[in-house]
């Protein structure tokens, strides 16, 4: 358990490191701190004042730092300049549609780029691995906002099979809406799939051990989801949670382009707004998402290879 | 049981062509042959997993069912329950994610038990139930082939082909490993054939032995009669290249020439070209497998022997190849006796390399434990012990490739336990005195690099006025000047080792380390190496550091030899007293395992 600890200790520390430097976009904005953190508010001595007393603003900076640090840490990051919400509520009113679009993305990027690449590296050098391969290529060349853009006119506007627009509100219509946005984030991500498991279990179909089970007659299903699916899922776990930290934090263009308020389309418009207490919840939410996230992949190490486990080899 | 005939695999050319062979239930059959024979390609024909790109023609029957050109549904059946195949490496042969029991389990027949998999394990001489619930990179490398033996019996197999399944192991745990696979092909009375290149091997544990070269099968017969009397040259050529543990042979005769490719040798003797006593009958035609009396058979067309008691030795004395005459002939200048080479020679009686008291730690692990011991200008001293002995990490200790946590190694004199301590002066004069010759040369060389810019880029680190040139190195270790053009690719195993020896004569080193020369060169060329290198510490005096694992090796190479066990010396002394009178009971079970 001492691997847990360690890794555990890591997150934490570079949680820190990111605060910090979180903490210091306020120190590095152009103009008085008091400025920025007026916003779009008139700028009178009074208003400068109050301001000034309630981020307390004439404390020695590492001072500031830890009153800051105590009331993100309890969850408080103020209040969004331009909304007056607290920020955390105007987050969390954004979330749930990011969330859904990244776990509907990863799903699907997984259900499609697993297969794909697993029958690519079996067909090795025939028309069925040449067609994956350049289906994923092609794939990978086309950025989210034209895939979106492209999905929009065939399947919205020209067929009239989803809605164009927004995210819905059940269940059921939010899984429409989320459809196309979903598809168009993972196509890409599908094509870097395909490519991590192609070459996983192309590593793997030279391994002796693979050989050896068939020789002594392991069953079909047995070999490919015991064997094969087992022993690649260490590479592709990896790239499967560093995308969907991506998703969480970076989804913008997709957003953008489907009319979706979710945390990508809040980052864009807080930077726009210049509304600093919004956007430092924000990196240090992505910071945290991602650290989380290779947190997870790191105990899915731990549970996946029992060389980890006992500390047989360096993770 | 098993029955193949005329199997041929076919690639983009002809690998192996037209083996026949059989076996039957409760005997073990000896499939032996070098690198390239196609042993190997045979062994995955017969049970239907050739490489991709490669397929299987002619006929293997196992068990009645026809196994070329059949369906993957039908070889799922056949598979583990009639044929079943041990391979050669127990550290790759595992799934490093599942556990023993977990391979035993997944091939059992019916439902698995606590109580079976045990019993499994038993069978294979594991006593502790709980190795069932280790994963294989907890277990030592004799475990796992135990492991994988009994993975392998799983599904109650008529036949094991057992594909080298010795080869990856130490000397005491293969002997441990084929007598396991002995008894329980006994106990069984299942067919066993057992593919190896160790003659020595085949001979000790098969009923029949056939014998394979350039992708089919040359001599078959009893091993106690194809040792006594071989029916076929290329067989007496490997039996009289084998180094012998007992005595030190004066002269180590490997068999000349490289083997050729099956599709070039399609109609002829595939032996011919190297073959001294070559006629117009051997070219003529392919020469068929003949009977030449009980249950022996050979592809040869002359009358090379009858039944044993008429036998021959090994190979006329036409045939031995000589020496590199070079070595004879050597240019004065690389007779000087290289210790005079470096300005502050020894001292007196100060040995070239002096090691004493040397440790080594990785984390928990000793790897060396207070090692001593020292090699004389111009002396080859063995350095013997199996893997995790530490005698590698002694290597690269005197290298310099890493620095021991404690006491000291001396150069002629000179203090080099610690290479960064030491000025670019003295490293320079360092790396003049000690050279290596590691024991893979297809890795050791540089692919990119003719072997002409290997060497010179070796040679420009010699002392000033002191180089030989590419042409003399080349020379000096047998090999045409013409190959400095050669990328190492072009080159077969036994002419990159002598390349990687030349490379490291380059500099005249006064202390030459060899960790395993000849490990992983075939037998026939193997003694080539083996002579040259001989020839070089007899002629150019350069002293030798000889690591092995190999017995017979050493007694032919080395004046004395050090025994390491766990990063300890248990023995040392000349190296008849070791290998005759060993005194410590690791060197005895050492002894005893090649005997």
């Amino acid at each position: 358990m001492a691997f847990v600890a360690r890794r555990l200790a890591a997150a934490l520390l570079l949680l820190g490191v990111l605060s910090v430097l979180t903490y210091a976009l306020l120190a590095l904005a152009p103009g008085d701190p008091e400025q920025v953190l007026l916003g779009p508010r008139p700028s009178t001595a009074e208003s400068r004042a109050a301001v000034r007393a309630q981020y307390h603003l004439d404390d020695p900076l590492p001072v500031r730092y830890a009153a800051w640090l105590g009331d993100a840490v309890r969850g408080d990051f103020g209040a969004s300049l331009y909304s007056r919400e607290p920020v955390t509520r105007v987050i969390a009113d954004r979330l749930p549609v990011t969330a859904g679009l990244a776990g509907y993305a990863i799903v699907l990027t997984l259900a499609v780029g697993l297969p794909a690449g697993l029958a690519a590296a079996m067909r090795r050098g025939g028309p069925l691995d040449r067609g994956i391969t350049l289906s994923a290529l092609v794939a990978l060349a086309i950025p989210p906002f034209a895939m979106s853009i492209l999905l929009l006119y065939g399947f919205a506007v020209t067929l009239g099979w989803f809605p164009v627009f927004g995210a819905g509100e059940t269940f059921a219509e939010r899984v429409t809406h989320l459809t196309l946005p979903a598809i168009a984030l993972a196509t890409g991500q599908a094509a870097v799939v395909v490519r991590q498991m192609r070459a996983a279990a192309l590593d793997l179909a030279g391994q002796d051990y693979m050989t050896f089970a068939r020789a002594r007659g392991v069953g079909r299903a047995h070999y490919w989801i015991g064997y094969a699916l087992r022993n690649t899922a260490l590479p592709v776990l990896t790239v499967g949670g560093l995308l969907l930290a991506a998703n969480l934090t970076g989804a913008l263009f997709v957003e953008r382009a489907f009319g979706l308020h979710g945390v990508g389309e809040l980052l864009v418009s807080a930077v726009g707004q210049k509304d600093l207490p919004v956007v430092q919840a924000l990196v240090l939410m992505g910071g945290a998402v991602v650290v989380a996230v290779n947190l997870l992949i790191d105990l899915a190490y731990l549970a996946v290879d029992p060389r980890v486990r006992h500390g047989a080899v360096a993770a | 049981m098993l029955e193949t005939r005329g199997l041929r695999v076919v690639g983009d050319r002809v690998l192996v062509d037209g083996v026949d062979l059989a076996v039957a239930a409760g005997e073990t059959v000896g499939l032996v042959g070098e690198s390239g024979s196609g042993k190997s390609l045979t062994a995955r024909a017969l049970v239907g997993l050739l490489p991709r790109g490669l397929r299987a023609e002619g006929s293997v029957e196992v068990g009645g069912a026809q196994i070329v050109g059949a369906a993957e549904r039908l070889l799922r059946g056949v598979r583990g329950r009639r044929i079943s195949l041990l391979m050669q490496d127990p550290f790759t042969m595992l799934n490093p994610l599942r556990t023993a029991g977990a391979h035993i389990a997944e091939t059992l027949p019916g439902r698995t038990s606590r109580q079976e998999i045990a019993r499994r394990l038993a069978e294979v001489g594991i006593d502790d139930p709980a190795v069932a619930g280790r994963h294989p990179f907890q277990l030592s490398g004799g475990m796992r082939q135990r492991v994988a033996l009994a993975a392998a019996l799983a599904g109650d197999p008529d036949l094991l082909v057992a594909d080298e399944p010795t080869t990856a192991l130490d000397a005491t745990t293969q002997h441990e490993i084929l007598a396991l696979l002995r008894r329980v092909q006994e106990a069984r009375g299942m067919g066993v054939l057992l593919i190896t290149h160790d003659l020595r091997v085949a001979f000790a544990v098969c009923d029949r032995v056939a014998v394979m070269y350039a992708g089919r099968v040359v001599e078959q017969g009893p091993g106690a009669e194809l040792a006594a009397a071989p029916a076929h040259p290329y067989t007496s050529g490997l039996l009289g290249a084998l180094p012998s543990v007992e005595r030190a042979m004066e002269r180590l005769v490997g068999i000349p020439g490289a083997v050729p490719r099956a599709d070039e040798v399609a109609g002829v003797c595939a032996f011919a070209t190297r073959c001294d006593r070559v006629t117009a009958a051997c070219t003529a035609a392919r020469p068929p497998l003949r009977p030449i009396g009980r249950d022996r058979l050979t592809a040869c067309v002359h009358d090379t022997a009858g039944p044993a008691g008429t036998a021959r030795p090994p190979l006329p004395e036409t045939a031995l190849p000589t020496a590199p005459p070079v070595l004879r002939t050597a240019p004065p200048v690389l007779r000087t006796a290289p210790p005079a080479v470096c300005p502050a020679g020894p001292a007196g009686d100060e040995p070239l390399l002096r090691v004493e008291g040397l440790r080594k730690r990785y984390g928990a692990h000793t790897a060396l434990g207070g090692v001593s011991l020292h090699v004389n200008p111009g002396e080859t001293v063995g350095l013997v012990g199996e893997s995790g002995s530490g005698k590698t990490t002694l290597a690269r200790s005197v290298l310099g490739l890493l620095t021991p946590d404690g006491g000291r190694i001396r150069l002629t004199g000179l203090d080099v336990t610690d290479r960064a301590a030491l000025g670019p002066r003295e490293r320079a004069r360092v790396h003049r005195l000690v050279q290596c010759v590691f024991q893979d040369p297809s890795t050791s060389l540089n692919p990119a690099m003719t072997v002409g810019a290997a060497l010179a880029e070796a040679t420009a680190r010699a002392a000033p006025g002191d180089r030989i040139g590419v042409a003399e190195l080349l020379e000096l270790v047998g090999l045409p000047a013409a190959y400095a053009a050669r990328r190492p690719k072009a080159l077969s195993g036994g002419e990159r080792q002598r390349v990687a020896i030349a490379r490291a004569l380059a500099v005249r080193p006064a202390l030459l380390i060899c960790d395993e020369p000849v490990a992983s060169l075939d037998v026939s060329v193997q003694a080539h190496v083996l002579e040259l290198l001989r020839g070089i510490g007899r002629d150019l005096g350069t002293g030798m550091l000889f690591i092995t694992h190999d017995l017979a090796v050493v007694r032919q190479v080395a004046a004395r030899t050090v025994v390491l066990l766990k990063g300890a010396v248990v023995e040392e002394g000349t190296t008849s007293a070791v290998l005759d009178a060993p005194a410590h009971d690791y060197t005895r079970r050492l002894v005893a395992a090649v005997r």
